[in-house]
């Protein structure tokens, strides 16, 4: 079976090299979270939505901005599987689909102005590639 | 010229799913040696054993190879078999074509290949095997246990009522471990001392048994039946004979500040002291660290109030060495440091503490009195939040990778006595599994639930952090899915065991092995639980892996029954597969002897007459009693004088040869 949610949780995997099947379900994510009432879905949900496969759900929902990347439950997580760098992963996965094609390396010559720093532009490829 | 018999075994489906063993019995007749050859479905069962014997009768076999599962399985089997039909043990080999073939292979032709290549290798060897005669040792009459706990001191008296003499070496100067130090027992809530401390009596009073407390082992040698032993006796500072325990010295000590171990810590004691009341022996011992009298030769006090004149600021360490026939471990556990865990704010927060500080807290002789108050400012709590699995099943490098199995019973007794002894108190547990498999366990955890309305909250704890006079605990609720931030008085932290690290340090004096974690290694998981892979060495306790008091008696139980099997013989028979030095070949360069890990090579001025050429030369000798054929002396001789008997260089090489072919 390889549908497009296996080919996510794939891609979720070459992402972050977190295995999540690691996780044993104790909360200490969440339990570590400061935007834990922000989110939709808690950082345990995240970690057991890959498992699952829901990526796409993890993808449409805010509660990937939500995250503010304290890294706390990845200090803290006793089976190692960064919740943290998950959700990173995922929010990725959703910027880089909705670049779509509006950013193209023939358009880098133009937006070099002296002002611009290359990093950012380093960046835009890395969001929105093709 | 040899007659060689092949015999190859199926193992029902374990083999014959993965091997072709029709076609391998086939190939192995057209080898040169080979007379007969034949396959069967077990060749371990009797009637595979009748195969073999009739057909070393029917022809004249001189040696057979037998193509079965690992030699560690049934080698000893297959030579009693020879040996029936009479002939030499040693002349057998077995290739492991499950082990090492059928089960780690998939594909049938690939399978089939490797079990005609090693099946082929052992008959290179057993063409040159030579008979061998297996010879005697004795057995020192005498058991060693290592530590004193509740698994050391069961061994020991179980070892002793059977009529053998056995020595305890404890390092602490009280033998009771950590058994000692609980208050009560789960699931049955009976009082810890009142059952130890019975034993601890009758150690003491068993003639059969010697306690060296606050000893520890030094140094082993010599192998099964006869380990010699030599034992450091701490400096106590006290005449163990002569002191009454009367405690008049305790009473006089001005040196206060030494931190009291039998309360981990949790209040002070004098710098001569007895651990506890209950302590055996009941002897005092001075902390030379925290004595005035023996930093800065002032004081003296203890020595004058002592009626029995059993100070002696001058003693010193002494060393007794001893012959035992056979060791038993029980070096026992320890909860494991929490500076990695800053999380729980462990070290900041006194009321954050260990589920065994909360025995010593509970206890009638601990550091309250038995109150349960707060450690910060004595007063009473209200509310008091348990965390499961500190340390326990992390993977992340903080803890422990293992479940130490005690914590979830301890947890559940420890919140069911609070709300018995003080119903105002609220108690929370936040657990990940709880895990109970045990006679009348999962009953004792649903008491503390409905009976005790102890509040489990299905999920981890994220931080504690102190706010006023009171504790914050954030945490999670899954099966909610809520955050919680919760003010409590007391934070209980079940911390994850580990083995005590005496363990790692006597574990490679005695050459047993231990896992990834530092606990002993047993000879086999299911079958031999309580000996190492290491003869003449048993397993008690926790030292070989996390269990309860009922589970550790079991064990120190069943170690002593196989320490007895030991001591009841009068002579072991020994592996003939030594080591032999070839005096013509020998350079005299004593590389051997510094390799040699049991002491069994020496040296000796020898007129050698090597082709005609006479003369006095220094060769290596082997004692055959003492080498265990570990080999270490064959790889390290330079001139190729050390062989192996049953594995020699040629074996191994026509091995490799007959592999590469």
């Amino acid at each position: 079976m390889h549908n497009n949610s296996d080919k996510q949780k794939d891609q979720v995997f070459r992402m972050t090299g977190v295995d999540t099947r690691k996780c044993m379900k104790c909360g200490k994510c969440s339990a570590s979270c400061p935007s834990f009432n922000e989110m939709q879905y808690r950082p345990h949900q995240f970690v057991d939505m890959v498992t699952k496969g829901r990526i796409e759900e993890l993808m449409a929902s805010p509660s990937i901005y939500h995250c503010l990347s304290c890294f706390a439950c990845v200090e803290r997580c006793p089976r190692g599987v960064e919740p943290a760098v998950v959700v990173e992963a995922i929010r990725n996965l959703a910027e880089r689909k909705q670049g779509g094609t509006y950013f193209s390396p023939d358009e880098v010559p133009e937006l070099i102005d002296g002002t611009v720093p290359q990093q950012a532009l380093v960046s835009a490829f890395r969001k929105y590639r093709k | 010229m040899q007659r060689i018999g092949v015999f190859v075994c199926w193992c029902g489906s374990n083999i014959a799913a993965t091997v072709d063993v029709e076609r391998v019995a086939q190939v192995m007749k057209n080898e040169p040696g080979v007379v007969f050859s034949t396959d069967y479905q077990y060749m371990c069962s009797e009637a595979g054993q009748a195969i073999i014997r009739n057909a070393i009768a029917e022809h004249k076999l001189t040696g057979i190879v037998v193509c079965s599962c690992s030699p560690r399985m049934h080698e000893a089997t297959f030579r009693k078999t020879a040996q029936r039909a009479g002939l030499n043990p040693y002349m057998v080999e077995i290739a492991n074509i499950r082990e090492q073939c059928s089960w780690i292979h998939k594909d049938k032709e690939e399978g089939t290949e490797k079990a005609i290549v090693l099946a082929r290798a052992a008959l290179a060897k057993v063409m040159l095997n030579a008979p061998l005669i297996a010879g005697q040792s004795s057995v020192t009459k005498r058991a060693l246990v290592i530590g004193g706990g509740i698994a050391g001191i069961q061994s020991a008296l179980d070892i002793a009522d059977a009529g053998y003499e056995v020595d305890i070496v404890e390092k602490e100067p009280t033998i009771g471990g950590k058994m000692s130090k609980l208050d009560k027992t789960f699931p049955t809530l009976d009082c810890s001392a009142c059952i130890l401390t019975p034993k601890m009596v009758d150690a003491a009073q068993n003639e059969k048994i010697t306690l060296y407390t606050y000893s520890e082992v030094e140094e082993v040698k010599g192998f099964v039946g006869n380990f010699n032993v030599k034992i450091r006796r701490k400096a106590r500072y006290v005449k163990e004979d002569v002191c009454t325990g009367c405690g008049a010295c305790m009473q006089k000590c001005p040196s206060k500040k030494g931190l009291n171990e039998f309360n981990l810590g949790l209040n002070k004691r004098t710098a001569i002291y007895i651990p506890f009341a209950q302590a055996i022996p009941n002897v005092a011992v001075i902390d030379a660290t925290q004595c005035i009298k023996i930093k800065n030769n002032k004081c003296g006090l203890c020595d004058t109030v002592c009626a029995a004149k059993a100070i002696d600021y001058n003693q010193q360490d002494e060393f007794i060495e001893r012959e035992y026939g056979a060791i038993v471990m029980a070096t026992g556990f320890n909860p494991i440091k929490l500076d990695k865990f800053n999380e729980y704010s462990y070290a900041e927060c006194p009321d954050v503490i260990t589920s065994l500080e909360l025995e010593r807290i509970m206890n009638a002789a601990g550091p309250t009195g038995g109150k349960l108050v707060k450690m910060s400012n004595g007063e009473h709590p209200h509310d008091i939040t348990f965390i499961q699995c500190v340390g326990s099943r992390d993977i992340s490098g903080r803890g422990k990778c293992y479940c130490s199995k005690i914590c979830c019973m301890y947890t559940a007794k420890h919140a069911m006595l609070i709300r018995d002894k003080y119903p105002d108190v609220n108690v929370h547990v936040f657990y990940i599994d709880v895990r109970t498999p045990g006679k009348n366990f999962d009953e004792f955890y649903r008491r503390a639930v409905e009976e005790y309305s102890v509040d489990y909250i299905k999920g981890q704890v994220g931080k504690v952090y102190p706010e006023g006079d009171h504790l914050v605990v954030q945490g999670v609720d899954m099966l909610a899915n809520e955050q919680i931030i919760h003010k409590t008085d007391m934070v209980v932290l079940a911390t994850a065991i580990e083995p005590d690290p005496t363990a790692r340090k006597i574990a490679s004096m005695l050459t047993a092995s231990i896992d990834t974690n530092d606990f002993i290694t047993e000879a086999h998981p299911k079958l031999r639980p309580v000996e190492s892979p290491t003869a003449g060495i048993f397993l008690s306790g926790v030292c070989q892996g996390p269990k309860d008091i009922p589970e550790t008696v079991a064990q120190a139980g069943a170690a002593a029954v196989k320490v007895l099997g030991l001591l009841s013989k009068d002579k072991l028979v020994t592996n003939p597969c030594v080591s032999q030095s070839n005096e013509l070949l020998c350079n005299g360069c004593s590389m051997c002897q510094n390799v040699c890990p049991y002491g069994a090579i020496g040296y000796e001025d020898k007129l050698i007459n090597d082709h005609g050429i006479r003369e006095t030369r220094r060769v290596a000798v082997v004692n055959e009693a003492l080498c265990q054929g570990c080999g270490a002396c064959t790889v390290t001789c330079p001139s190729g004088a050390m062989d192996l008997k049953g594995f020699t260089n040629k074996q191994i090489m026509a091995e490799v040869d007959a592999i590469c072919k």
